[in-house]
């Protein structure tokens, strides 16, 4: 049901990019679709009653036993923490577009950007 | 359980709200509010990393996202696109999102990683093996820059890459003289 | 870009020197605690904006200019290729290896110290200096880019 919920933020996130006009509105639509998505892949990785993959001293005195049973994967963690950063640089390049085309058509509305000539 | 349910319908609210308002203020606030959201539910799953990253990451998107968006005179854009379009879109986004629906039968429940079900996967090497291999008390930096360091080299080149168009797309000189006529 | 008053200007160059130094902090410890390269150099950046914001841009240029953001972008990714490379001395399969840890302290019981786990805190740091310099590059760039669009004129404004 989680899952549910978290494709459910994805599709709505899709609806925005696809069906609207403004373009910082497209922006905002491939951002929440971004969430999503490492939202997702952190839940994948979850164990019910797990602990944070950080070993402390005490787990290294009593053996590691007790720790590999209850952490949670650290795979997805990893991969999730390069793509929050690329979502930065690539919402930098985005909007970088947008100014520009702004700045040159004076309107954010990407129907009259089609008609006019520039 | 309740509280990853609570924190994800706080952030399909505001989802809503930020796709369906006008104002173009009120929609850069509620990708705040799923950001900070984002955030409380990945420090309830076990990940401190990642909600670290995810707010201050939060942070600057909303600085960038408020200088394209306040500053400028239109900011009220209305009406959508033709009807018909839209009433295609929304019927294969529906698709879409059945059979997502299906597919998610197949993945194992909410709580068992699948490493756990698996024999040899490779996270349980990362868990099991991780500080002897490589010295490091947190597992993920062992992950991120030791066992898979060619994914962060790659990282490191996309960010370059994106970072680099981002400021030849911004310069304010052409480089080429006035004078010149275009090829 | 202007600058705020004189109660924002106060708190903030008393606030930023705080936040750079948790930045720093976040790296360096980055194989300990939780955080890494990339939070800290993010929280870097960010100090470096709180400066932009409340003294306006053309202070927060004269500090950190454009020429020498980019520079210092372009050393920390020569810095981490450089890691990278050093493990290659050590035969053809070493490259981005472990080659402090693995070859030379293994064994001894050394967990848990500040310098500790081979090459990790130097690949932290030179993540975080890249990460930090391109993206205050970036929103620099984004403030001194365009000016406001006056309705009614729609040639293009080169200098």
């Amino acid at each position: 049901m989680l899952y549910a919920l978290c494709f459910l933020l994805f599709t709505i996130g899709l609806y925005c990019a696809v069906t609207k006009k403004n373009m910082v509105k497209i922006v905002i639509g491939i951002m929440v679709m971004e969430y999503a998505v490492n939202l997702f892949l952190i839940m994948l990785g979850y164990r019910m009653g797990g602990v944070a993959p950080i070993i402390g001293r005490s787990d290294l005195e009593s053996g590691l036993g007790g720790f590999v049973s209850k952490s949670v994967d650290p795979l997805p963690q990893a991969l999730v923490l390069t793509a929050i950063v690329i979502s930065l640089g690539s919402l930098a390049l985005m909007i970088s577009i947008c100014v520009r085309t702004y700045e040159k058509y004076g309107t954010f509305d990407i129907t009259q950007i089609r008609r006019l000539k520039g | 359980m309740a509280v990853f349910y609570i924190l994800l319908l706080f952030m399909i609210i505001a989802a809503i709200i930020a796709v369906e308002t006008d104002n173009l203020l009120s929609s850069v606030i509620c990708v705040g509010a799923i950001g900070f959201g984002g955030s409380l539910i990945f420090l309830f799953l076990r990940a401190p990393d990642i909600a670290i990253t995810q707010i201050v990451v939060e942070v600057l998107g909303l600085i960038i996202l408020i200088r394209a968006t306040i500053s400028r005179d239109r900011t009220f854009i209305t009406g959508d696109r033709e009807f018909f379009g839209m009433v295609v879109s929304v019927v294969i986004i529906f698709v879409i999102f059945l059979a997502g629906m299906k597919v998610f039968e197949t993945l194992p429940a909410f709580g068992t990683p699948i490493f756990a079900t698996v024999g040899d996967s490779a996270s349980q090497a990362y868990i099991t093996e991780g500080m002897q291999k490589t010295g490091a008390a947190n597992l993920v930096a062992s992950v991120i820059l030791d066992f898979r360091a060619y994914d962060t080299l790659g990282e490191a080149a996309v960010l370059f890459t994106s970072i680099i168009g981002a400021t030849v797309i911004l310069r304010k000189k052409a480089k080429k003289l006035p004078e010149e006529p275009d090829q | 870009m202007k600058g705020m008053t004189i109660i924002v200007k106060t708190i903030s160059s008393w606030v930023k020197v705080l936040i750079f130094l948790f930045g720093i902090y976040i790296i360096l410890f980055g194989h300990l605690t939780p955080g890494g390269g990339f939070a800290g150099g993010v929280i870097l950046a960010s100090s470096y904006v709180l400066l932009m914001l409340a003294f306006g841009r053309e202070f927060a240029e004269k500090t950190l200019s454009v020429p020498f953001a980019s520079k210092l972008d372009c050393v920390g990714a020569l810095l981490f290729a450089a890691v990278a490379l050093c493990g290659l001395l050590y035969g053809a399969a070493g490259f981005f290896w472990n080659f402090i840890h693995q070859k030379y302290l293994m064994g001894t019981d050394y967990e848990f110290n500040l310098v500790s786990a081979g090459t990790i805190p130097l690949s932290n740091i030179a993540i975080g200096l890249k990460v930090g310099a391109s993206l205050f590059l970036v929103i620099l760039t984004l403030s001194m880019c365009c000016k406001d669009f006056k309705p009614g004129s729609t040639e293009n404004e080169k200098e």
